[in-house]
């Protein structure tokens, strides 16, 4: 138990590591009309508000995300065994990743899924840009107030239709006897229906159609934010449109495309309903692998490895990315 | 001329094409739920029928589903709009430097996977309360998981919305009410709080919606027990029956309704604040007119 226990140290020195600075700022500022936090709020409220946002990024947060890193380092064992003397700190659950435990040859199912994965929430993302530029910079620059709050409207509304329902709405679309199928064939382009979903089409289809929305809102408002006098100037002085884009707009919504990229990135390489509902039957999707070791093979450990795996390569992949397009984490979360 | 012309027809053509593409999935959908065959068909359309929803009515596991979900969506509401009004006024007040960590701390569950919450979540509170049997038989339960799992990230959801708001805040209100003798607490409930409100409302409904709608966190937070959408879950995994086509125009129908009801008020808005904008002008027109020859002498 130990080693879990250390999990509840860490926040700890956090903590105090937040009060020294927040000390030592004092300290250098001194302003006697700043008031402290309790002055401020009353020593009640202040209580209250301090409690519950320690029991929100502690408990809920930080915790259990600690508290699933140090699950991950431990072998999988039955609960009677949990603490006692076999319960060591181990990478074996890292390790099996790479290579398989049971023939000791290298895994290549499980780092074809990653890499599949990646690669997908990469194209992804990128063709829900292109889908979503054009609106987004229609939204902003061109249309009327009223118009926008009606495309607005008319955006937000499927989204309240959960994700299941919508992944079922593409699979009677593109099922061997759904509408696509029945058209094509009606119009004779193919004699034999298409099997959309074990080509994964449905897959790609259905992670875009699942996250437009997430890619259009951050365009939205960084697009929204230029001064319309800009692109009129660049209009004036004779640049063509794709030049305004690349060279003025583009620049400048700069922030709000990192963030919007980012956001479906993360929420594409985490999905599990697309892959679920929309995939085809041989394709492994990471986060897959990951629900079947909790809920088929009831192994929390190696499932928590992976979805360790997973969260650390998607937040390298994205630094990495920010920094290639020279974009601050800063400006993304804004 | 002519080509401003073709770069509208343009536009349009694209903007339908987007909605096409965002609308009709759904729409093909709604209209299964209303033909007669068993397997969910748009055409041809064999008759027209409302069995499926009588179907979908008479479906147990997903009733209580329903139930389920809407107390989990209390739950969160309840939980996470709270923290996230705390967060708002901690992250207003805190010190600079400090700020941005703390702000990466709380937003960092939007970004993290659903997946790895849940499973964080389920690890993390399996231990916490297995600890004694009282507290495992009380609290170890799937809805319980899942109001803390999903609070974790819609509370960061309501603190960005009530932020929003906060920094709009003018602190010489609550100044000015210090001064005029009220108490700290007093400017909370009486000055601060109110003009929260709409913030707060509007992180309540969508604390509701995101938890109600929340599959990836929930599936592993729920444990032995159902919310509708893991039910439904089941039930798309199983094969397909026009019945969930049912729910989804249901769904659909009050989206569509709540959308309606939102354009009518913000219409009305609208039109009030142009009537008062012109009461105002004259007004100010009566007070020149008299004014003005005094000020003129």
């Amino acid at each position: 138990m130990s080693s879990r226990l250390f999990v509840f140290l860490v926040p700890l020195v956090v903590i105090a590591i937040f009060w020294f600075m927040a000390r030592a700022e004092k300290g250098k500022h001194h302003d006697p009309t700043h008031k402290g936090f309790f002055e401020r709020n009353g020593t009640a409220l202040g209580i209250v508000f301090i409690a519950l946002v320690a029991f929100w990024t502690l408990f809920l947060v930080t915790l259990p995300y600690l508290y699933m890193v140090v699950e991950s380092f431990h072998p999988k064992l039955p609960p009677a065994q949990r603490g006692g003397p076999t319960d060591v700190l181990t990478i074996a659950q890292y390790k099996s990743f790479f290579i398989n435990p049971v023939d000791n040859e290298i895994n290549t199912t499980h780092i074809w899924a990653f890499v599949f994965s990646i690669i997908t929430s990469v194209l992804v993302t990128a063709v829900n840009f292109a889908i979503c530029y054009p609106l987004a910079y229609y939204m902003a620059q061109a249309g009327t107030a009223q118009k926008v709050r009606l495309i607005m409207l008319a955006l937000i509304v499927p989204y309240w239709v959960n994700e299941i329902l919508r992944a079922f709405s593409l699979r009677l679309l593109l099922a061997s006897k759904g509408l696509i199928n029945q058209a094509l064939m009606g119009l004779g382009i193919t004699s034999t229906p298409i099997d959309f979903l074990s080509i994964n089409v449905g897959l790609y289809v259905g992670l875009s159609y699942a996250y437009l929305l997430v890619m259009i809102f951050p365009l939205y408002n960084a697009i929204e934010s230029l001064d319309k006098n800009q692109i009129e100037a660049a209009r004036d002085l004779g640049a063509p449109w794709w030049k305004i884009h690349r060279d003025v707009v583009i620049p400048y919504a700069k922030p709000g495309i990192a963030s919007g990229c980012t956001m479906v990135f993360m929420l594409a390489a985490g999905s599990l309903a697309a892959p679920q509902f929309l995939g085809g039957p041989s394709t492994l999707w990471f986060t897959s692998i990951v629900y079947d070791f909790f809920f088929q093979a009831f192994n929390w450990p190696r499932g928590a490895a992976y979805a360790f795996i997973l969260l650390t390569a998607c937040i390298a992949f994205v630094l990495l990315m920010l920094r290639m397009f020279k974009v601050s984490l800063g400006e993304t979360i804004k | 001329m002519s080509s401003k012309l073709v770069m509208k027809a343009m536009i349009g053509f694209y903007i339908a094409l987007f909605f096409l593409y965002l609308f009709g999935p759904l729409a093909v959908m709604s209209v299964t739920a209303f033909n007669t065959p068993s397997y969910p068909q748009a055409i041809p359309f064999e008759g027209f029928t409302l069995d499926w929803f009588v179907k979908l009515w008479n479906h147990r596991a997903m009733m209580e589903g329903l139930k389920n979900s809407i107390i989990i969506g209390l739950g969160v509401v309840a939980v996470s709009v709270p923290v996230g009004l705390a967060a708002a006024i901690i992250m207003n007040q805190i010190y600079h430097r400090a700020r941005s960590t703390f702000y990466l701390v709380t937003v960092s569950p939007v970004l993290t996977p659903g997946v790895i919450i849940g499973i964080s979540t389920v690890i993390f509170w399996k231990d916490m309360m297995g600890m004694t049997d009282v507290t495992k038989a009380w609290f170890y339960k799937g809805i319980i998981l899942a109001i803390l799992g999903q609070s974790s990230f819609v509370a960061a959801y309501a603190l960005l919305i009530i932020m929003a708001r906060l920094q709009r805040f003018d602190r010489a209100q609550e100044e000015a009410a210090l001064d005029l003798g009220a108490s700290h607490p007093q400017v909370f409930w009486h000055i601060l709080l109110p003009f929260l409100k709409p913030a707060m409302i509007s992180a309540g409904v969508i604390a509701f919606l995101s938890s109600f709608e929340n599959y990836n966190t929930t599936t592993f937070a729920i444990l032995a027990d159902k919310t509708l959408v893991t039910v439904l879950a089941g039930e798309v995994r199983q094969g397909t029956t026009p019945a969930l086509s049912a729910l989804a125009v249901i769904i659909i129908g009050l989206s569509l309704l709540g959308a309606i009801i939102y354009e009518v008020m913000k219409r009305r808005e609208e039109a009030q604040a142009e009537r008062s904008k012109e009461n105002a002008k004259i007004a100010e027109r009566s007070d020149l007119g008299e004014a003005g020859p005094a000020g003129l002498k």
